[in-house]
């Protein structure tokens, strides 16, 4: 090889760059993208089918058990996806470090909140139905 | 090395001096450009539009009295309004995400093929939100 390169095979091989870390980061937002494409059209499905019933139609739709695993993934995979999105607009806007770190925080805690309250009003509903409140 | 310098600076030049680095004012507004701030911009609505879900999802856990007023206040003026936008967003996150998953993979960065799908992109958000939005309240309760 004329262009020898600096790294070594193993080292490309791991394709962790120079930092170590990162690429996992790439995938897991391309990843949460590919399976938000069918999760994304079925909330709108949702959207609209929900405008149609009122509380009993929202208990009964949920009850279904296909949709309350769609739910409950919708909710967690746009969770994942939406925190490392706003990680990289905090990362990119924000250089202070007095305010880039607390607002990594909260980005964090308010994404893994929605997602725990998401998921578990799905189950409640979709396990327990009307009256269990 | 001031030669370099004094050729950009140029007052005594025929050559004028040129913009030094990318800057907002300065930059001509195109349709990839306008794609791209989009993208974010839509992930930021949709950023909000996950924390009505699950507002809805808690409201309907809570019981009927919640849900019907969290219902009640998604159904008002405002609440389609940011409903509409929320699923415009949607649709143009979707597809501008699928055109970034083709960029990853190396394909359609030829300037036309950008373009093309840049503009693809916003009419479909528009088309399909405008579709579903007034299906849903053709056929809503």
């Amino acid at each position: 090889m004329a262009q020898s390169s600096l790294r070594t095979p193993l080292s490309r091989a791991r394709g962790l760059g120079s930092a170590h870390e990162g690429v996992g980061r790439f995938i897991s937002e391309r990843a949460t993208s590919v399976a938000l494409v069918p999760l994304t059209l079925w909330a709108v499905y949702a959207g609209v089918k929900l405008g149609q019933g009122g509380y009993a139609g929202a208990v009964g739709f949920l009850q279904s058990p296909v949709n309350a695993v769609m739910a409950a993934l919708l909710i967690f995979v746009s969770a994942l996806h939406m925190k490392m999105g706003m990680q990289v607009i905090i990362e990119d806007y924000i250089h202070i470090p007095n305010r880039k770190l607390p607002l990594l925080l909260l980005n964090s805690g308010l994404c893994w909140l929605a997602a725990a309250i998401g998921v578990f009003s799905v189950l409640k509903v979709a396990l327990l139905g009307v009256g269990a409140h | 090395m001031s030669q370099v310098k004094a050729d950009a600076r140029g007052p005594g030049t025929a050559v004028r001096a040129r913009p030094m680095s990318p800057h907002l004012q300065v930059w001509r507004w195109h349709v990839t450009m306008a794609a791209s701030i989009a993208t974010r911009v839509s992930g930021g609505a949709l950023y909000v539009g996950l924390l009505i879900v699950v507002g809805l999802a808690l409201s309907l856990a809570a019981g009927p009295g919640a849900y019907t007023a969290f219902a009640g206040v998604l159904g008002s003026p405002i609440g389609l309004l940011v409903l509409f936008g929320i699923t415009v967003a949607n649709f143009y996150h979707l597809a501008a995400g699928v055109r970034h998953l083709a960029f990853d993979s190396g394909k359609g960065f030829l300037p036309t093929t950008a373009n093309i799908t840049a503009w693809l992109c916003f009419g479909f958000a528009i088309v399909a939100g405008i579709a579903v939005f007034a299906l849903a309240l053709m056929t809503r309760s």
